[in-house]
């Protein structure tokens, strides 16, 4: 079986809307890409896209990893924006380890 | 509770009033099986009735699947069954004995999760039919969960203590906390087992306080229960 991996640029994602954005991300894990975005995805999108997630899960599809590096805390960083953010299907992304500035990714398929 | 950080004399006695008006509407959330109802459920018996249960709380993940708010909750530690033993051994009990009560709503929430698979609910041993319609309602459980975040004041997370604290959810829950300037209490829960390590959770959340608790045997409640009225008043 082949795994398909995209990494999306910061430029890219920066042009979508909100909705838009997490759309493509969900239709992007839903036929079973890795999607890695530039830049990540807030915390509350992030929320967001756990939600819209949960409205698509059925037998097929359960549902979900996700991981990514927040932003570093700065002085007046109220956005929070993530850094890097890995979003996969749950199916084949058996876990996703994070540790100080290292994230490992178990993708079995078969 | 935007204004917990100032410290002048002023901001303290007007958020003294703003809040003896109001009710705080606290979140208890979490990963599936932390110990929610758990705790929900051991607060009723503490401050309203032993014979009272919010929920029902199982080895089965995903138990909760609809939020339930409990509302007109005291937390009130001079009642005896929370007593610090030893009062007078702490500098500031006259401060604490005066603020030590906080009138709350509790609502138990859905486990957040991030993917829900029916295969897992079969191998508690349920049906594949049930199983499915449980795996239904858990997604709907969460995105309830999710929603209730905009109405509550403060949030317990509850974690447990056995467990990884480094989730996702986990992250994303405190960060989203953080953007809406809401407090969050971590309680460690479990901390009853023998391999639990509460201080992986400090680790995890240095910013945060991490309480170590167990709800089901009631260790520890005081120090939590201290934490929300300090934090949530
Ligand atoms: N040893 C121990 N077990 C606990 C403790 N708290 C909860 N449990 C057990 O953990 C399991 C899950 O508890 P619940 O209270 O149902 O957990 P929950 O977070 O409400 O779970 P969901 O509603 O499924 O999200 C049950 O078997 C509880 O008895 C604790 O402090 N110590
Ligand atoms: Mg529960």
């Amino acid at each position: 079986m082949e795994i398909k991996m995209d990494l999306i640029s910061e430029d890219r994602i920066n042009s979508m809307g909100s909705m838009e954005k997490l759309r493509f991300v969900l239709e992007g894990v839903k036929s079973g890409n890795i999607m890695v975005l530039e830049g990540g995805l807030t915390s509350e999108e992030q929320m967001s896209l756990i939600e819209l997630t949960m409205t698509e899960v059925d037998e097929d599809f359960p549902g979900i990893e996700m991981s990514g590096y927040p932003s570093k805390k700065g002085f007046l960083n109220m956005r929070r924006k993530a850094r890097l953010t890995v979003i996969g299907p749950a199916k084949i992304m058996r876990t996703m380890k994070k540790e100080k500035g290292l994230i490992s990714a178990i993708i079995s398929a078969f | 509770m935007k204004s917990r950080k100032r410290k002048g004399i002023l901001a303290r006695l007007l958020r003294l009033l703003a809040f003896r008006k109001r009710t705080a509407k606290i979140g208890l959330y979490g990963p599936p099986n932390a110990g929610k109802t758990t705790l929900a459920n051991r607060i009723i018996h503490t401050f309203v009735d032993e014979n009272e249960d919010m929920g029902v709380s199982t080895d089965v993940p995903h138990e909760t699947r609809r939020a339930v708010r409990r509302g007109g909750i005291i937390i009130d530690l001079k009642s005896k069954s929370v007593q610090n033993p030893n009062p007078h051994s702490n500098p500031d009990s006259m401060l604490k004995r005066e603020r030590a009560k906080l009138k709350l709503d509790v609502v138990d929430t859905p486990g957040l999760a991030t993917k829900i698979d029916f295969h897992e609910f079969m191998a508690y041993g349920l049906e594949e039919e049930e199983a499915k319609r449980r795996a239904k309602e858990a997604t709907e459980g969460v995105i309830e969960a999710i929603k209730w975040l905009d109405d509550i004041d403060g949030v317990v997370l509850v974690m447990d203590s056995t467990e990884d604290p480094y989730t996702q959810t986990n992250i994303v829950l405190i960060g989203n906390m953080e953007a809406r300037d809401t407090p969050v209490i971590i309680a460690a829960n479990k901390m009853d087992l023998s391999d639990a390590a509460p201080q992986r959770i400090i680790n995890a959340f240095p910013q945060h306080s991490v309480i170590p608790v167990s709800a089901l045997k009631g260790e520890n409640m005081e120090k939590l229960y201290e934490e929300m009225t300090r934090r949530f008043r």
